[in-house]
This record gives structure tokens, sequence and C-alpha cells, in this order.
């Protein structure tokens, strides 16, 4: 789960991480409010969105006077902003965060995450700041300097000096206050169950003080039972509309561009029968896992999330039985399409346990159901029979 | 011979007397696993499936003689039964679990790191179907009555598409020695390199199916180890062709965030390391029997 900047900010804050004076604001009336409140004679309007590379995306304003901070929080309220990172169509900005200026000497990068490959929590820094750390570890990886910390010890004093010297953070004050950043970043991470946390850039000021000028959090959703707090910080406009409503039905769902809508248990068996429709010529509207437990209540709910998507052409329901049975599912199909005034073509493919009965009960049902047994026959007759909905025009 | 169980293996469940244990416990028994009984703290002393209830690991390794565990524990305290059972000298368990916290997982591990080698207790999963040696024993969740006994050794990080392959080898009649779930999260208690070493020294095993997918680095490192050290042949599949980046396909694990990890780069990959893959989800079995022919 990813959380605003001033939100993060705001965590770093309470673990001893120096962030310059800012606030939050909804409306450019508040935005002005804020900027007074700030002592400061320039200010910075940032937009609130969950994702990266807002500047060259227009979503940070350097202002002057308030009036200026007004114009900028009135441009930014309300409008969608389209990064390089947020896709093509984009995230809506609600709240801006209204930042005192700050002189920046040197601009650093400090990042923490959870590295799969070794198991514990890395923590990579560059004297490169403000520049993207992937496009940087492609053309010039002697630059990024990464320590591993041993989970069961935690983030020694050496190792945080180790990351300032190597961001060239030298002086005795700076040094101090380096280590005390660097740990508390660390704390904060394993405090609240995060996976990754990153502050680009991290900067020198003129008074020669290190301040985090951006930060971005993300969290373990599987800790969030234990993360209330955390939990409440959930910005539910800043993810695709149809994934939080199939959160809340206990659904995994990820919305993509093609029109062949499908339903499927199991994560990995559901990217496998995506592949197959791509493979035969078609493109999947939807990924959807529901689960082991594929009730039939659950069933109708992920077939009128993934018919809520107008783009869908042709439906494919490819179930593998285990501690299901093909029966009560293919009874769950039965009930949803009767209930749903379905328009576009379904195809089914059941296996596993009880397979001969689920496919009986289909047939039974006199339902327009087209059935198929293997994976890639599935996958080939719900092409067909999206290309000729098209072919017929409707 | 098999690969980590077989119909000898001492097996007890951790969670035994709660729903989901109970189901599952009750399908491992009918299946003929050597299921010897059950822990359920506070609950010591019971009987339940006519098995005994024990209420610490340690106590069903002294009295029962456990040698592997299973875990259905809810994801809070899961990672605390995961230790409590290497602990106690559990020598493989298989955790179910779905939803165990990542930096959960981190200590588990490096709890397991602190034990030496000959003693460190072997977890497969969290959130995987379990293990099954078809004919002799299943550890897990699948349907048993789909893996029929033979030479082929498959590890995968689904379980579903896992069944997807075992039901396509049984339709050419092939068998399996045992097949892994190494489970869908980012840090999992094995990775596909660890089980294919388990499987270059099984015997039984002739070629190993390897069932991976966007995320991570470890079907690389699986195809690392193939081309250095594993005289049998290997045959892959990657599922996330049209995954998008950065986003997450169900399984925790299952996001592309970083260079190598979409399907495609991992194809190409394990295309330069010889690997035999496997083009589509549904010429898994094909595939195998291809190879398989090639071997006689």
């Amino acid at each position: 789960m990813d959380i605003h900047e001033y939100q993060a900010k705001e965590i770093l804050a309470e673990y001893g991480v120096k962030i310059s004076d800012g606030g939050l604001a909804y409306s450019p009336v508040e935005a002005v409010q804020r900027a007074r409140e700030i002592n400061s004679n320039n200010w910075v309007v940032k937009a609130q969105i969950h994702s990266g590379a807002r500047g060259k995306a227009g979503g940070i304003k350097i202002c002057k006077t308030h009036d200026e901070v007004e114009r900028a929080a009135e441009e930014l309220l309300g409008k969608k902003l389209v990064t390089h990172q947020s896709g093509p169509e984009g995230k809506i900005c609600s709240r801006v965060y209204i930042e005192a200026g700050t002189n920046i000497n040197k601009e650093l990068y400090l990042c923490f995450l959870i590295d799969r490959s070794s198991e514990r929590i890395v923590m990579v820094g560059s004297t490169q700041g403000g520049m993207e750390i992937e496009k940087l570890a492609k053309t010039n990886p002697e630059l990024i300097f990464k320590v591993y910390i041993e989970p069961a010890v935690g983030l020694q004093d050496f190792q945080a000096r180790t990351m300032a010297f190597a961001l060239g953070l030298k002086d005795a004050k700076l040094l101090q206050h380096s280590v005390k950043t660097i740990k508390g970043c660390y704390r904060s991470l394993r405090d609240l169950d995060a996976n990754m946390l990153e502050i680009n850039p991290l900067v020198v000021t003129n008074n020669n003080e290190l301040v985090a000028l951006d930060a971005k959090m993300s969290f373990d959703e599987n800790a969030l039972f234990r993360r209330h707090k955390i939990a409440e910080l959930r910005d539910k406009t800043q993810s695709d509309h149809r994934e939080v409503a199939a959160a809340e039905h206990g659904l995994s769902y990820v919305g993509l561009n093609g029109d062949i809508g499908c339903m499927i248990n199991g994560a990995g068996l559901a990217m496998a029968t995506m592949d197959m429709i791509k493979l035969v010529g078609g493109e999947p509207a939807n990924f959807l896992d529901v689960g082991g437990g594929a009730s039939a209540e659950r069933t109708e709910k992920a077939f009128r999330l993934v018919l809520a998507d107008k783009n869908v052409k042709a439906f494919l329901v490819n179930i593998f039985a285990g501690i299901n049975r093909c029966d009560w599912i293919a009874e769950g199909v039965v009930q949803a399409i009767k209930n749903i005034d379905m328009k576009i073509p379904l195809v089914v493919r059941l296996s596993g346990t009880n397979v001969a009965q689920g496919r009986k009960i289909i047939a039974e049902s006199k339902l327009p159901i087209i059935i198929a047994e293997t994976l890639a026959e599935a996958a080939e007759k719900v092409v067909q029979a999206r290309n000729e909905k098209v072919a017929k025009g409707s | 011979m098999s690969i980590l169980i077989n119909e000898k293996t001492r097996i007890i469940v951790q969670g035994f007397t709660g729903k989901i244990g109970t189901f599952h416990a009750e399908d491992m028994i009918k299946y003929g696993s050597n299921v010897v009984g059950g822990v359920t703290p506070g609950k010591g002393g019971q009987k339940h499936l006519d098995l005994p209830v024990f209420n610490t690991v340690k106590e069903a390794v002294n009295k029962a003689g456990a040698e592997a565990s299973i875990i259905f524990v809810p994801p809070a305290f899961a990672a605390d039964s995961i230790m409590e059972a290497a602990d106690a000298g559990i020598k493989y368990c298989v955790a179910i679990t779905d939803g165990i916290p990542t930096q959960d997982m981190m200590t588990v591990k490096s709890y397991l790191r602190r034990f030496p080698i000959d003693k460190r207790m072997l977890l497969t999963g969290p959130n995987c179907a379990g293990t099954i040696s078809p004919g002799r024993s299943m550890l897990g969740i699948m349907p048993g009555h789909i893996y029929i006994q033979g030479n082929v050794g498959i590890i995968g990080r689904s379980g579903t598409l896992g069944y997807e392959a075992a039901d396509q080898l049984r339709m050419l009649g092939i068998g399996i020695s045992t097949s892994v779930g190494i489970g869908g999260d980012p840090i999992t208690g094995s990775s596909h390199r660890d089980i294919l070493e388990k499987f270059e020294s099984d015997p039984e095993t002739k070629v190993v199916l390897m069932i991976g997918e966007i995320g991570g680095p470890q079907e690389v490192e699986a195809g690392v180890f193939s081309k250095n050290y594993l005289s049998k042949p290997l045959i892959a599949y990657i599922a996330g062709l049209t995954a998008p980046e950065g986003k997450r396909m169900g399984h925790a694990g299952a996001i592309i965030s970083s260079a190598g990890e979409s399907a495609a780069e991992k194809v190409a990959l394990l295309k330069d390391l010889g690997v035999t893959i496997s083009a589509t989800p549904s010429d898994m079995g094909k595939t195998v029997s291809e190879v398989l022919a090639k071997l006689k």
C-alpha cells in the first residue's frame, strides 16, 4: 500500500528525520493559509499523488508570492496528472502540500527496501540524488552503494556511517546527523512493516543540514492487520476504482486494456490463462483471482465486476477445482448468469474434482455457455467468440 | 524414491483442530499420508480425528516421533509456528498459510540460518499448495487424484497452475516423483534452486519441470544452477507475459519491480542458460513428454 509524500514525511519526522516546514491543503484558500503559516519567502506547492516523477509532469511548482501559491493550487487541485510512472490514465490530485523552499547545496539518494534475493533489508545510496535510480543503475552502476542489514541484529552505527561516508557526508556535525537520519529511516521501516522507503532527493542545505525533500513509502498489505494507523492512510482515489471494489469483496483484480474478461481461481493459473489468450491473438481485459472458495455469491460478484468494464466483449471462466468441486462452481456460474443479464459470449472450462458433474450441470442449464476442455481450447474459443461478436458490430 | 516425503514420513498438523486444519488433515489421511497427530496449544491431551493432540511441537516430536509438519495457522501467528517446528527438531515443514507479513518471513529465515545445515529444518511455502509424492504421501491441499506416480519432478510457485501441469501430464500418462509448491510470497522457505538440488540427488527423478512467474530473481538463479550442476534436463514455463509492470498479480511476490523480473526477460535468460522452455501454459505436458522421449 502506497501513501502520500506528506504522510511519509509526518512518519519520518517522528523518527527524527528532518523535513522542511509544510502543511496540507484541499483548496487554494487553504493553500494560501498554509503559506502564511510557514515562515519563508518562497514556497513549493506539491501535488499529492501516488506517483514519482511529478516534477516533469508539472506537479511541483515553486512560488514567490501568496498569489502564486493560490494560482499553483488552483491549477493542481482536481487535475489528473500523467507522469511516466502513473500510467496513461494518470492520477487525480485532490490535495496539495505547501512547503518552505529549501536552499540546496547537494542532492543525494537514499532508499531502504526488502531485497528478495538476500532476504534482508538493503540500504541503497547514491551521490546522484534527484535522478531515477533504475536509469542510474543501467548507466552508472558504480555510483550506487548498498549496505545489507542482518535482520536479527538490525542496522548498526558503523553501517550508517559507511553509508554516510559513501554519500560524501564527512564533516563531524553532518556525520552525526546522517547517522541519526539513516537509523530513523530504518526504524520506521521495521516498526511499521514498510516494504520500501525512498528519499529522493535527500539534500544537504546551505546551512549544512540534512533534509528529506521528498519521501515515498510503501507498506506490506499482509501486515496491515497489525498497523491500524497505517491502514487508515489509504487513499482510495489513487487506485483503480475497479481494484478497490474488488478488494472490498476479497477478490484480487487488476484492470488491463484488452476486451476479453476473465475469472480464474489461483494467481498462477490466472496469469497463465491470460498468457494463453494473448498467444492465440486476444487481449485480456483483466486479471481476476476468485480464490479457493469460489461460492455462488462470490462468483456472481466476480462476474459483475468484470462486466462493469464496458470494453469486455467475451468472458472466459477457467477453474481448476482442488479444494473446490466443479459441480459447486458450475452451479455458481449458472446462478450468476441467471441473475445477471449477460449479453456477451461466455466460455467455461472446468477441470479437477467432479469435472463430469460440473459439465453436466452447465449442459443441462440450457444457457448459451460454450464449454471447453483444455486451457488452449478455452482460449481459442473465447477469442473466436470475441471476434464473432466484434464482426457482428455489436 | 521421491524427495522430501514418502509413505513412512511421520506427519503432524499445526493448527490441527481448526476448520481448515481438520478438513485437510482428513484429506491427507484418506490419501494415505502417515499423519501421527497434531498441535493446538491449550488442547493437548485431547483426541482429534482419532489422533493425539499436543500442546507443543516438541511434545509431538518426543511422543509421536513427528518428522514433518504442515501449517494451517492464521497469518498473524504462522511465523511463530514455523520457528517452533524448527526448534523442536522437525526436519521438513510445509507452510500453507497465505498472508504472512514479509518481515515475519525475514525473521523466520534469519532464525533458520542459525541452525547448522545438518540440523536445519527445510521449509517450503508459505502461500503454497504443499508437497506430494504420488502414491506415497501428500503433505498439502492439492487434489491428490490428479497426480500419478512417475519420474517427473515439479517445482512451482502457484497452486492451481501446478494442478494444471500435473493434469496435463496425467492425460499423457506421465507420472510424477514429487511435486513441490514453493509458494507465491516474496520471501519463501525454499527457492526453485533449493528444490532442484534435492531433485538432482533423487535417482527416480529423470527430468524437472519448473513453473515460475513474474517477480524476483529465483527462476534465473535456478537456471544458473541447472547450467552448472544439474545433470537432468530442466523444463520451465514462466507465467505473466501479459502482466503490467508494478502491479501485483494476486501473489504477494508476483510483481515486476525491477529489471529482469518480467516473464519475457526470464524466458530469454533461461533459454541462454540452456533450459527448455514451454512456450505456452498448455504445452507444459507436451514439452515434458518430448524431453522424456529424447532420454530414451
